[in-house]
C-alpha cells in the first residue's frame, strides 16, 4: 500500500465577525511570507490544493486559505435559515481583514480569484499599508452580467448541477479532465443559493471600476493573471481594469480559464512562480 | 462535423445516457439555414430529423450559424467558441422556448453537443 499524507493542515477558527460568532475552516502549509488565498464564488479552499502542496512555493511562503462563511466546511452563522445570503464589498473586505488578523498574518500577500480577484483590488485601495501586494486571478473592476442568476436557486432545477453547468465552460478545453471535474464537484457541493449570493457582489453590488485609478501600486503592487478561455471575466475585462491602475502588471495566460489554480495547476504555476519570485526579490530589497 | 451523427455519438456513451436519464424532450437545433428536430428519450436520442414542413413543435430551440457550430466542433475550439454558454454570452447563439428542461439538464446537453467534437490528435 502506497500512502502519502499531504503537508496541508486544516483547522477551525472561532471568531466574531460582524457581531456574530463564526466557525471558519482554514488550511495552511509552508512558512515565510504569508500568502492568503481566496476562493471563487460558490466554491471553497480546495481550489488551492495544488498550491498548498507545491514545495517550491511553501519553501518561502506560508500559504493559507479559508472557506468563507456558508462555503465548504465553514458553516453559516446561527439563524441563517431566516436570511438570504448576499455577499457585499464591505462584508467581504471585513471578513478577509478579520481572518488575516485572527491568524496573525503580518502584511500578507493576498491572492484571490474571480470574486477574490475583484476584492483584492478593493483591498489594495482600502488597506494598502496592511498588505505586501495583491495578486488578482481573473480580476476585474466590473463584469457584465450575461445571464439570469435566478436559475441558480429554484426548486425545479438542481442547484448543484446547474451551478456546475454554468461554470464548466469557463475552463479551458485542454485543462485535464480530472482537475476540471474536481473543480465542478466543489460547485456541485455548494449550499443552496450561495453561488447566487456571491454573484450579487460580483455582478451587481461590487462594481469598483470607477475607483480603480485611486490604487497606489507603489504602496501596494498589483499583479493580475487572466486565463484566455474565461468569458465571465474575459481578457478584455482584465485589460480594461489594468488600464485604469497605473503600474498594474497583467499577464494573459494561455490554455487556462476562470479557475487557473484548480483547473490546471501545472499550467498555472508557470505563470504564478515568476510573480512570487518578484515578491521575494522585492522582500530582499 | 454533422448533427446527423449525434444519435450514434450519444447513444454509444453509457455515462452520458445515464446523465440524461430524466430528459425526454424534442429539441430544435438550427445549423445555419437547416433546422433539425432531435427527439430525446430518457437520455438516448431516438431520432434526428431535418425539418422540411411547417407546424412542428419543440420544447426549446438552440440556434446558431453554421460557421459558429463548425468552430464549436473543432477538436480544440478557440476561446469564446468552446462552450454553449460562451456562444450565448457573445451573441453567437440563441436559446428560445421553455428553458427549464434545458437548465435542469445543462451539463448533459452541453456534453451532448460537445460529443460531435473529434479528439485532439496531436499538439
Amino acid at each position: 500500500m502506497n500512502v502519502t499524507v499531504e503537508p496541508i493542515v486544516g483547522r477551525y477558527l472561532r471568531m466574531e465577525f460582524q457581531g456574530r460568532p463564526h466557525r471558519i475552516y482554514f488550511e495552511e502549509a509552508g512558512q515565510g511570507i504569508p500568502l492568503l488565498c481566496l476562493h471563487t464564488a460558490g466554491a471553497d479552499g480546495r481550489q488551492y490544493r495544488a498550491l498548498l502542496n507545491d514545495a517550491e512555493v511553501t519553501r518561502n511562503f506560508r500559504v493559507v486559505t479559508f472557506d468563507m462563511p456558508w462555503h465548504g466546511k465553514s458553516s453559516p452563522p446561527a439563524g441563517w435559515e431566516n436570511e438570504e445570503y448576499r455577499l457585499t464589498t464591505d462584508g467581504y473586505t471585513d471578513l478577509i481583514m478579520t481572518v488575516a488578523r485572527a491568524l496573525a498574518l503580518e502584511r500578507p500577500v493576498v491572492m484571490g480569484c474571480s470574486i477574490g480577484g475583484r476584492i483584492v483590488l478593493q483591498l489594495a485601495l482600502q488597506h494598502a499599508a496592511a498588505l505586501r501586494c495583491v495578486i488578482g486571478l481573473q480580476s476585474s473592476g466590473r463584469v457584465n452580467p450575461y445571464y439570469d442568476i435566478s436559475w441558480l436557486y429554484r426548486p425545479d432545477v438542481h442547484g448543484g448541477d446547474v451551478c456546475a453547468a454554468m461554470v464548466s465552460g469557463l475552463m479551458a478545453p485542454r485543462s485535464p479532465a480530472a482537475e476540471r471535474w474536481e473543480t465542478l464537484w466543489h460547485y456541485m457541493q455548494g449550499g443552496p443559493g450561495v453561488f447566487k449570493g456571491d454573484l450579487h457582489f460580483y455582478t451587481v453590488e461590487g462594481d469598483i471600476q470607477e475607483r480603480l485609478a485611486k490604487i497606489d501600486t507603489k504602496r501596494c503592487p498589483v499583479y493580475m493573471l487572466t486565463g484566455e478561455y474565461d468569458y465571465s471575466c474575459s481578457p478584455d475585462d482584465s485589460q480594461a481594469t489594468a488600464a485604469r491602475i497605473s503600474g498594474a502588471q497583467l499577464t494573459i495566460m494561455k490554455d487556462l480559464g476562470h479557475f487557473p489554480m484548480t483547473e490546471n495547476p501545472a499550467q498555472f504555476r508557470t505563470y504564478l512562480l515568476p510573480v512570487l519570485e518578484d515578491v521575494l526579490k522585492r522582500e530582499r530589497g | 462535423m454533422s448533427i446527423e451523427q449525434l444519435a450514434e455519438r450519444v447513444n454509444s456513451n453509457e455515462a452520458l445516457v445515464r446523465r440524461g436519464r430524466y430528459f425526454s424532450e424534442t429539441v430544435m437545433i438550427e445549423v445555419g439555414t437547416a433546422q433539425y428536430l432531435v427527439r430525446f428519450e430518457s437520455g438516448r436520442i431516438a431520432t434526428v430529423a431535418r425539418v422540411r414542413t411547417n407546424l412542428q413543435s419543440w420544447t426549446f430551440a438552440i440556434r446558431a450559424a453554421e460557421e459558429v457550430w463548425q468552430r464549436f466542433w473543432e477538436p480544440v475550439p478557440a476561446p469564446g467558441y468552446h462552450d454553449l454558454i460562451a456562444l450565448l454570452r457573445y451573441g453567437r447563439l440563441r436559446l428560445e422556448g421553455n428553458l427549464q428542461p434545458l437548465m435542469a439538464n445543462l451539463i448533459y446537453l452541453k456534453l451532448v453537443l460537445e460529443s460531435l467534437r473529434d479528439r485532439e490528435t496531436s499538439r
